[in-house]
């Protein structure tokens, strides 16, 4: 799998009409690593990701992919190298869970090209590597919040792009299913060394499971690196706004921030 | 799964050239088998064998309009993201309705062209009209919000069309039987001209599917999946909207098939346009020849018009869909 997919956001400012969320944000995605966005509510996050995903075209400044412009290129084409995971995606009634999967074959089909064997390959291999191949017949409404979640990824993973992009893949999910979630984004990242770009919540998960730390404060990249070393209790006060205290995890060694709220800290 | 679909087409095919022998062979006026036979047969001498040669072109214009309504349904449920779509619902077919009457009435219209020409614009007035309103406030075109803007537009639209009428005693038979809806008054020549932009409607939303289809998964996954969302909603939407058009320009407006019929075939065949599109053109064309031949039939020798006896069919399943919880996903 080449590494050479470059995604870059030079100096994009973003809006929702006239409200700025996003101002001349400078980010360069580490290919065949994993990305964690994080930052505050509201502070542009997931405004960045529908960017680096072309859905929001920056009133200044411009997402490059290997040099070109992202909105330039066929957007046919660009779902073959990005994919994409949105935070509340909607499965139709009644669908199977191969059907939904299949669907992630939409970039890889002509307008009158049949269903091919490539297809159902990789429909076949997405539904191995996310371990849901026994529920491939099942109608995707019978099943809970985490085996939802892993054929949302199985779908992205049909769409075979060196570049997958999550919004929050671990909200509604309970702590096992967010780390069997996150386990499997980093296999996948091993694996194929799929460059991985997502928005986290949990900075701890952030730490634990991300090679970049990207964190974003009032639409600007605040911070950016290794999270060993961007994620401090300084960090988290500036960012968040949260007095806590940051220590090392005793099972990873990574960053653990212990929050101190106002009630039981000694 | 292919197969139990495919199984499911060619029973739906069958049950459809079933309903077609039905259709020419019972209707008002009871002939015999031998008559039937010698009529289809290219002989128009005797009553009954008249009877049968313009009852063909009868079942002809149903199975089309039945077809292209299903499909406009299918298609603005799928555009639209919306179960209660539906032409006549969204008020799309009383659009249509009120184009034709304005040009009959003001503009001495009579130009079969002319009628499909006036219809279809009057069917894309509304749905536009109706889809803003429906837009208008929080959380953008929610179904009840579109269904009610719908209600609210097609109710108007229908005054609107009574008021243009009611002055007009001279307009208002030839008007009324179109107003009602039907295919009774099927003639050949009418069906050539209108036949052509069924058809293209139905290639336009056809073709459409594997689009609608990552529609189905929200407009955010659709585009990320590399689908060029407002151009696949405008093509689609501008198929459904002549299929509509063309189809009531013909028969006047004909209510629910174009509801009732996409639900059905999705409980059948699944939700992948693909599959679901074709199917639903089949169901919808053998709905429509089924009212028209029950219209026929139950009240010898008078007939009920085929858009009375689908508002019948439609409506205890429209009050279903609404009933049902999922009324607001799709």
């Amino acid at each position: 799998m080449t590494l050479t997919h470059q995604l870059v956001a030079d100096e994009i400012t973003l809006a929702y009409g006239d409200r700025l969320v996003v101002d001349e944000l400078a980010l360069e995605v580490a290919p065949g690593r994993i990305t964690a966005i994080v930052g505050a509510n509201g502070c542009g996050k997931s405004t960045l990701l529908r960017a680096l995903a072309r859905l929001l075209s920056p009133k200044s400044g411009q997402v490059v992919l290997d040099g070109v412009e992202l909105n330039s290129r066929p957007t046919k084409e660009v779902a073959r190298l990005i994919g994409l995971l949105p935070q509340s995606p909607i499965a139709p009634e009644g669908i199977v869970v191969a059907d939904l999967v299949g669907r992630g074959r939409h970039p890889h089909q002509g307008l009158f090209a049949r269903w091919s064997r490539a297809d159902d390959e990789a429909v076949a291999a997405a539904l191995d590597a996310t371990g849901i191949a026994d529920l491939a017949d099942r109608s995707v409404d019978e099943l809970s919040g985490g085996q939802r979640q892993r054929v949302w990824i199985a779908m992205a993973l049909a769409q075979q792009t060196d570049i997958l992009l999550l919004d929050e893949p671990t909200t509604f999910l309970d702590v096992a299913h967010q780390i069997e979630v996150l386990d499997l984004l980093a296999d996948l990242n091993r694996a194929r060394g799929t460059t991985i770009v997502m928005v986290l919540h949990d900075l701890n998960l952030a730490s634990r499971y991300a090679d970049e730390i990207v964190a974003v404060c009032r639409g600007r990249v605040h911070a950016l690196g290794e999270p060993g070393v961007v994620v401090t209790a300084e960090l988290v006060s500036e960012v968040f706004g949260l007095d806590s205290e940051v220590i090392a995890d005793p099972l990873t060694g990574k960053p653990l921030v212990l929050p101190r709220g106002r009630h039981h800290v000694s | 799964m292919s197969t139990a679909r495919l199984a499911w087409v060619g029973a739906g095919a069958g049950c459809l050239v079933l309903l077609a022998l039905a259709s020419v062979a019972f209707g008002n006026r009871e002939i015999s088998l031998h008559e039937l036979i010698a009529a289809l047969a290219g002989d128009a001498n005797g009553v009954g064998q008249a009877a049968v040669a313009a009852r063909v072109p009868r079942t002809v214009l149903a199975l089309l309009v039945g077809a292209a309504l299903a499909l406009s349904g299918a298609t603005m449920q799928a555009v639209t993201r919306n179960p209660l779509a539906d032409p006549g619902i969204l008020g799309v077919s009383s659009g249509a309705a009120l184009a034709v009457v304005i040009g009959i009435a003001f503009f001495g219209l009579s130009d079969p062209y002319g009628y499909i020409g006036v219809a279809t614009l009057g069917a894309a007035v509304a749905a536009v009209f109706v889809y803003a309103v429906g837009s208008l406030g929080r959380g953008g075109a929610t179904p009840l919000k579109l269904a009610l803007a719908g209600a609210a537009t097609s109710a108007a639209l229908s005054s609107l069309v009574s008021a243009v009428l009611l002055p007009r005693v001279d307009i208002l038979t030839t008007f009324q039987f179109w107003q009602i809806g039907g295919v009774g008054g099927a003639e050949w020549d009418r069906i050539g001209v209108v036949a052509p932009f069924l058809l293209a409607g139905a290639v336009i939303v056809v073709l459409s599917g594997r689009g609608l289809n990552t529609l189905a998964l929200g407009d955010d996954l659709a585009a990320g999946l590399g689908t060029q969302v407002r151009r696949t909603r405008l093509i689609a939407a501008l198929g459904a909207v002549l299929l509509c058009g063309a189809a009531t320009a013909v028969a006047g407006p004909i209510g629910f098939v174009g509801l009732v019929i996409p639900h059905l075939c999705r409980l059948v065949v699944g939700s992948d346009q693909r599959w679901l599109l074709p199917f639903t053109a089949i169901a919808g064309a053998g709905l429509l020849v089924a009212a028209d031949v029950l219209g026929r039939v139950v009240a010898r020798p008078e007939e009920i018009e085929v858009g009375i006896v689908t508002a019948l069919i439609g409506a205890p399943f429209f009050i279903w869909i609404v009933r049902r919880q999922k009324v607001r996903a799709l």
